[in-house]
C-alpha cells in the first residue's frame, strides 16, 4: 500500500469514526434528564419560555427523531457545534480560539514525556539489576501511580508558590505587553510546568516499555553477532537494539494519545491554561452541555488526527511496515 | 504460584498497603465519632498541633482525617464494581469474537476500537455530566471507558486457546459449542484477565478521583478527588488539605499496580522472566 492510499483510507475511516461520534453525541443530549430545549439552553444559560421555544423549533425538537438526528448531524459537518448560552458565542469560535493554547500543551508534553521516557528507559536498561536502574524503575513506578491534577498542584506548590521559579498561572504575563521573542519566552516559562506533569505519567509509561523492549531485543541472535564482531556495548545499544526497541514503543505512545488530550482537561484547569480542556471544565458547572459535546468531539477528532500522523511517521521510519500491510 | 508471590517483595508491600487501606476504609465510623461532614474545630487548622486532629481540618472546619478515612470507601468500592462491570461487558465480547470470529469478530473488533479511539477521560466526564454525578452515573461511565482493552485481551487468549488439541477433544466428545467456549476455553483465559483487572481497579481508582476533582463526584459521598478539588484555590494557605488525600491516592494506586505486576510474574512466570534477563 502506498502512503497516499493509506492516508486516504485513514481519512475516510476517521470521518466514519467522528460521524458516529456525532450520532452519539445527539443520543446523549436526548438520553440527558429533562427537556432537550432547556438541556440544549444550559441552566445557567437565562432560559425563558420563549428562548426554549425558538430552540424546539430551530433543533426541530417537535419532529421525529431521525429527522432531528439528521439535522444535527448535518449541522455538526458544516461545523456548526452549536451555541453557548452561557458564553454568548457560537461553540465552534469558542474553541477555535483555545485551540492553538491545547495543541501547544498537548504536542510539547508528548515529546517530552517520550524523548525523556526513551532516555531513561535506555538508562535503565544498560545498568539493569543496579541500584540506579533500582532507582529509575521505583521513580517510573510512584510518577504512574500519581494522580496528574495532584502532581500539577504539588508542582505548583513548590515551584511556583515556595520557590519562585516558574509562572504557575496563566498562559502568558497579562498586561506585561512582550511582543516577539520575549513573548515566545514567556510563554514557554508557563508552558514548563503544565507540560512537564501532563507528561510525567506517560514517560513512566514510555520509559517502562522502552526498558522492557530493549532487553527483549538485546537477548536477539544479531545482538550477539554485533558483539561477536568487538562493538562496544553503547555503540550496539544505540545502533542495533534501541532501533529496534524503539518500535513498539512508538506504536504505543501512538495509542496513548488519547490519554493525554482527556489529561488536559485537569492540567489546564488547575494552571489556568486557556486551551479547550479548561473550557470544558468551566461548562462543566455552568452544565453548558452544547459546549461540553463540541470539545468531546473536537478532542476525539485530535486524537484521530494525531494517530493518522505518528502512523505516517511509524511508515516513514520503519520500510518493513508499508511492505508488510 | 502463592510461592512465587509471596516471594515477590513488592507484591507483599501491596498487599499490606492495600490491606491497610481497606481496614481503615472498614473501620471508618469506629475511629471516628463524628462524619466527614460534620465541623469539629476551626477552620484550616494546621496538622500536628491538636491531639485527635491529626492531619487538621479542612476550609469548613471538618477532620481531615476522617475524610481520608471516609474517602477510602469510594475510592474502593468504585475502583471494584467498575472494574467487575467493565469485566461484564468485555469479557463476552471478546470471547464471543475471539470464539465465532467472521463477521462476529469483525463487528465486536469495530465496536471495540470505535471505543478505543475516543479520548476515555472525555467521554467519562460526559457521560457522569450528563447523567447526573451520582456514584452509579460514574461507577457505569467508568466501566464503558474500561472495557475495550479487556475485549482484546480475551478475544486472543480465546483465539489462541481454542485451536489447542484439548478443544478438538472436547468437540470430538460432542459438546455444543457454547458449552465448549464456557467449560473449555474461557476456564484457561483466567489468569490474564485477573491481572488486567487488578490493574484496572487502579486505573479505576484514578478515574473516579480525577472526575471528583472536576466536581464531578457524588455531592453525597466524600472523595479523596473532591477533597483536592475543594482545596485547590488555598493550596497557597493550607498546602496538607491537597496533600494528604493525593498521598492516600499515591499509595492505594500504587499498592494495586504492585500486586498486578506479582500476579503477572506469578501467573505467567515465562513473561516475567523475559522481562527481567
Amino acid at each position: 500500500m502506498s502512503i497516499v492510499t493509506v492516508i486516504l483510507s485513514r481519512a475516510f475511516k476517521a470521518f466514519v469514526t467522528l460521524l458516529a461520534i456525532a450520532v452519539l453525541n445527539f443520543c446523549l443530549l436526548h438520553a440527558a434528564p429533562g427537556d432537550p430545549a432547556v438541556v440544549l439552553a444550559g441552566e445557567a444559560g437565562a432560559a425563558d419560555e420563549q428562548m426554549i421555544e425558538q430552540l424546539r423549533e430551530r433543533f426541530g425538537l417537535d419532529q421525529p427523531f431521525h429527522v432531528q438526528l439528521g439535522k444535527y448531524v448535518g449541522s455538526v459537518l458544516t461545523l456548526d457545534l452549536g451555541y453557548s448560552f452561557r458564553q454568548g458565542a457560537p461553540v465552534a469560535q469558542l474553541i477555535a480560539e483555545r485551540l492553538p493554547a491545547t495543541l501547544l500543551l498537548t504536542l510539547t508534553a508528548f515529546v517530552i514525556s517520550l524523548v525523556l521516557g526513551i532516555a531513561f528507559g535506555v538508562a535503565a536498561s544498560a545498568r539493569v539489576g543496579k541500584a540506579s536502574d533500582s532507582l529509575l524503575t521505583t521513580l517510573a513506578l510512584l510518577f504512574y501511580a500519581t494522580p496528574l491534577y495532584w502532581a500539577a498542584l504539588m508542582a505548583v506548590l513548590i515551584f511556583s508558590v515556595w520557590l519562585g521559579w516558574l509562572p504557575g498561572f496563566g498562559y502568558e504575563t497579562v498586561g506585561a505587553g512582550y511582543t516577539g521573542l520575549a513573548r515566545a519566552f514567556d510563554i514557554a516559562k508557563h508552558l514548563v510546568l503544565p507540560a512537564l506533569t501532563l507528561g510525567l505519567f506517560f514517560m513512566a509509561v514510555y520509559m517502562r516499555m522502552t526498558r522492557a523492549s530493549m532487553l527483549e531485543v538485546s537477548q536477539l541472535d544479531f545482538v550477539k553477532t554485533a558483539k561477536a564482531k568487538g562493538l562496544s556495548g553503547p555503540a550496539i545499544r544505540r545502533r542495533h537494539i534501541l532501533r529496534n526497541a524503539i518500535l513498539p514503543v512508538v506504536t504505543l505512545a501512538g495509542l496513548q494519545a488519547g490519554q493525554l488530550v482527556g489529561g488536559a482537561v485537569l492540567t489546564e484547569t488547575v494552571f489556568a491554561w486557556p486551551g479547550i480542556g479548561r473550557l470544558m471544565f468551566e461548562s462543566l458547572a455552568a452544565r453548558d452541555y452544547n459546549t461540553i459535546l463540541g470539545v468531546f468531539l473536537v478532542s476525539a477528532a485530535m486524537v484521530i488526527l494525531f494517530n493518522i500522523v505518528t502512523d505516517i511517521v511509524y511508515r516513514l521510519v520503519d520500510p518493513r511496515i508499508g511492505a508488510k500491510a | 504460584m502463592w510461592k512465587r508471590f509471596s516471594s515477590n517483595i513488592g507484591a507483599m508491600l501491596g498487599v499490606v498497603l492495600l490491606l491497610a487501606v481497606i481496614a481503615v476504609a472498614i473501620f471508618a465510623p469506629i475511629i471516628f465519632s463524628h462524619t466527614p461532614w460534620q465541623m469539629v474545630q476551626r477552620p484550616f487548622l494546621t496538622p500536628f498541633t491538636m491531639d485527635g486532629l491529626p492531619l487538621g481540618t479542612d476550609t469548613l472546619g471538618r477532620d481531615v482525617a476522617s475524610q481520608l478515612a471516609y474517602g477510602a470507601r469510594v475510592s474502593l468500592l468504585v475502583g471494584l464494581v467498575s472494574t467487575l462491570v467493565a469485566l461484564l461487558i468485555g469479557v463476552p465480547l471478546g470471547a464471543l469474537a475471539g470464539f465465532y470470529g467472521n463477521w462476529v469478530d469483525e463487528g465486536a473488533m469495530r465496536f471495540t476500537e470505535f471505543f478505543q479511539t475516543i479520548p476515555n477521560f472525555a467521554l467519562a466526564i460526559v457521560l457522569v455530566a450528563i447523567f447526573e454525578p451520582t456514584l452509579a452515573s460514574i461507577t457505569i461511565a467508568i466501566a464503558i471507558v474500561s472495557w475495550p482493552p479487556v475485549a482484546r485481551l480475551v478475544r486472543a487468549e480465546v483465539m489462541s486457546v481454542r485451536k489447542r488439541e484439548f478443544v478438538d477433544a472436547a468437540r470430538l466428545a460432542g459438546l455444543s459449542r457454547p458449552r465448549i467456549l464456557l467449560t473449555q476455553v474461557l476456564p484457561n483465559t483466567v489468569s490474564p484477565i485477573i491481572v488486567m483487572a487488578s490493574l484496572m481497579v487502579a486505573t479505576a481508582i484514578l478515574l473516579e478521583s480525577s472526575l471528583s476533582f472536576l466536581g464531578l463526584g457524588d455531592p453525597n459521598a466524600m472523595s479523596w478527588g473532591y477533597m483536592i478539588g475543594a482545596a485547590r484555590t488555598v493550596i497557597r494557605s493550607a498546602w496538607w488539605l491537597s496533600f494528604f488525600p493525593g498521598i492516600a491516592i499515591v499509595l492505594t494506586v500504587l499498592a494495586l499496580n504492585l500486586i498486578g505486576e506479582g500476579l503477572n510474574d506469578a501467573l505467567n512466570p515465562h513473561l516475567s522472566r523475559k522481562g527481567k534477563a
